[in-house]
């Protein structure tokens, strides 16, 4: 009888443990830049409502980025990005499932600054593609923030530049990613 | 026997949880759960903000100016000699600009009657998703046209409201899928002065509009406009346009094949002699331009 209380406490313990360890946001900044040394003017956007979970237990994270979010300084070159590039309203949603391949280094209650490789599966434009980079994770106060920087090739996520403007677009985007997380409460 | 039952309830306990555990795991962005769908404007219903010769339900993005450059050639079936109608040219030079979504506001020049126009393009609602979502655009466009020429007759009084013309025009359309959009304008023109006391002041239409999407830089379009009065026989006739939308990333062109050669709202519907059934057919283009004056503050 009381081994048995005991084992039960012990799990509900274990949950809420459990509950401390998933971190998350719903504004997190990831950013595109496409321009090339040819390009007239920036080619960059940037999504500022990336939602991204972190479990710190076992490095896994997921991304999920809705596509039309993506604001760009000019209004013509949204356009063109949502209409004829990503075509936003058939592939609404870009995500990304990893996790840390090296999350036993961090040390998630602990200041400081952590070189972290992720690997995972990108999805952009209905494509899903492996992807490995590295990344930082930094812990500050008890706040976890995640960055990484890495480029992809627009032509695996069968992304077609017309020949007509193909030295104005860069063929690598490079995406850099900014999320400041903060506890996940069930 | 009790101490087997407290046994089973820890066993399924642990399963339970585990259970969760897993299925956590899988699903790390299901934790968060999904906003609801916030309004949003359904836009590119038509690549330009007009479909050929009429306004579309498309508004110009804010912050920005469209330069557009629109010639008509004479009639193909006058053959080699006039090289299919290519030796005749008629043009508008306009600028549009956006104010905001719902707001836009444009003027021309035409080389035909020398003839300066303007209007102001309003939508109190626009087609969107969402929350508060509305399935149709509905604006209203209020212009105005000017004719400069030299008066015809100077010797006798000649007033300057004679010069003026204005239109009146609703626009209900809807983009029912990525690749198809619909729309319906009726239209008021009124003209200051007529050519003969047996033309009304007054010409009523019905314009019917759309777009089918042939590829992600190809549309067919096609803009007809049924005249409801001030149709006199064997002289006006309804102007029908086809032809396609080709963007090539900065520029929109409009190719087309019509019987009207007009340009703005006056000419093309009170002053299309020409039939579609006689092979009167003119080819012409519209270049569209976009420029931004206005950046995107929110974006760093």
């Amino acid at each position: 009888m009381k081994k048995v209380f005991f084992v039960l406490s012990m799990l509900f313990i274990a949950t809420i443990t459990n509950a401390q360890d998933k971190f998350f946001t719903k504004t997190g900044k990831v950013s595109f830049d496409a321009t090339a040394t040819k390009s007239p003017e920036n080619i960059t956007g940037v999504n500022k409502s990336t939602t991204m979970v972190l479990d710190t237990k076992d490095g896994n994270m997921q991304f999920l980025i809705l596509m039309k979010g993506f604001e760009f300084e000019r209004a013509l070159m949204q356009e063109h990005f949502h209409e004829n590039y990503v075509e936003t309203s058939k592939f609404p949603k870009a995500d990304f499932k990893g996790s840390i391949t090296n999350n036993a280094t961090v040390n998630y209650t602990k200041d400081g600054v952590y070189n972290v490789a992720v690997k995972g599966k990108l999805t952009i434009h209905g494509v899903t593609k492996d992807v490995e980079t590295t990344g930082k994770i930094t812990v500050k106060g008890g706040k976890i923030s995640a960055f990484a920087n890495f480029s992809i090739l627009l032509a695996d996520y069968n992304v077609s530049i017309p020949s007509l403007v193909a030295d104005k677009v860069a063929k690598n985007a490079k995406i850099s990613v900014d999320c400041s997380l903060e506890l996940l409460k069930r | 026997m009790k101490n087997t039952h407290y046994r089973f309830l820890a066993l399924v306990t642990i399963v339970l949880f585990a259970s969760l555990q897993i299925k956590a795991q899988d699903d790390l962005i299901g934790l968060v759960g999904e906003d609801k769908p916030k309004k949003e404007l359904v836009k590119n219903a038509f690549k330009s903000t007009r479909v050929i010769n009429g306004h579309s339900m498309e508004f110009l993005l804010p912050g920005t100016l469209d330069f557009r450059i629109l010639h008509r050639f004479g009639q193909l079936d006058q053959g080699y000699k006039n090289f299919f109608g290519l030796d005749q040219a008629s043009m508008r030079l306009g600028f549009d600009y956006g104010i905001s979504n719902h707001l836009m506001l444009g003027v021309g020049r035409s080389t035909y009657k020398k003839e300066l126009d303007g209007y102001i393009k309003f939508a109190p609602i626009r087609q969107s998703t969402g929350s508060k979502s509305f399935p149709v655009t509905i604006a209203a466009v209020a212009g105005m046209t000017m004719n400069t020429s030299d008066w015809s007759d100077p010797t006798i009084q000649n007033y300057y409201t004679s010069r003026l013309a204005y239109y009146f025009q609703t626009i209900i359309g809807r983009k029912f899928s990525e690749g198809i959009s619909v729309q319906i304008t009726p239209t008021m023109v009124h003209n200051n002065l007529v050519a003969t006391s047996t033309m009304p002041n007054d010409v009523f239409s019905v314009g019917f509009g759309g777009r089918v999407k042939l590829s992600r830089r190809l549309a067919f379009t096609w803009d007809y406009f049924y005249l409801v009065t001030g149709k006199e026989k064997d002289v006006n006739h309804d102007p029908l346009s086809i032809g396609i939308d080709i963007e090539t990333g900065g520029h929109v062109f409009q190719l087309h094949f019509s019987n009207s050669t007009g340009m703005n709202e006056r000419a093309f519907l009170t002053e299309t002699t020409n039939n579609w059934g006689k092979g009167e057919i003119r080819f012409g283009f519209n270049l569209s331009r976009v420029f931004q004056i206005k950046k995107n503050k929110k974006v760093d």
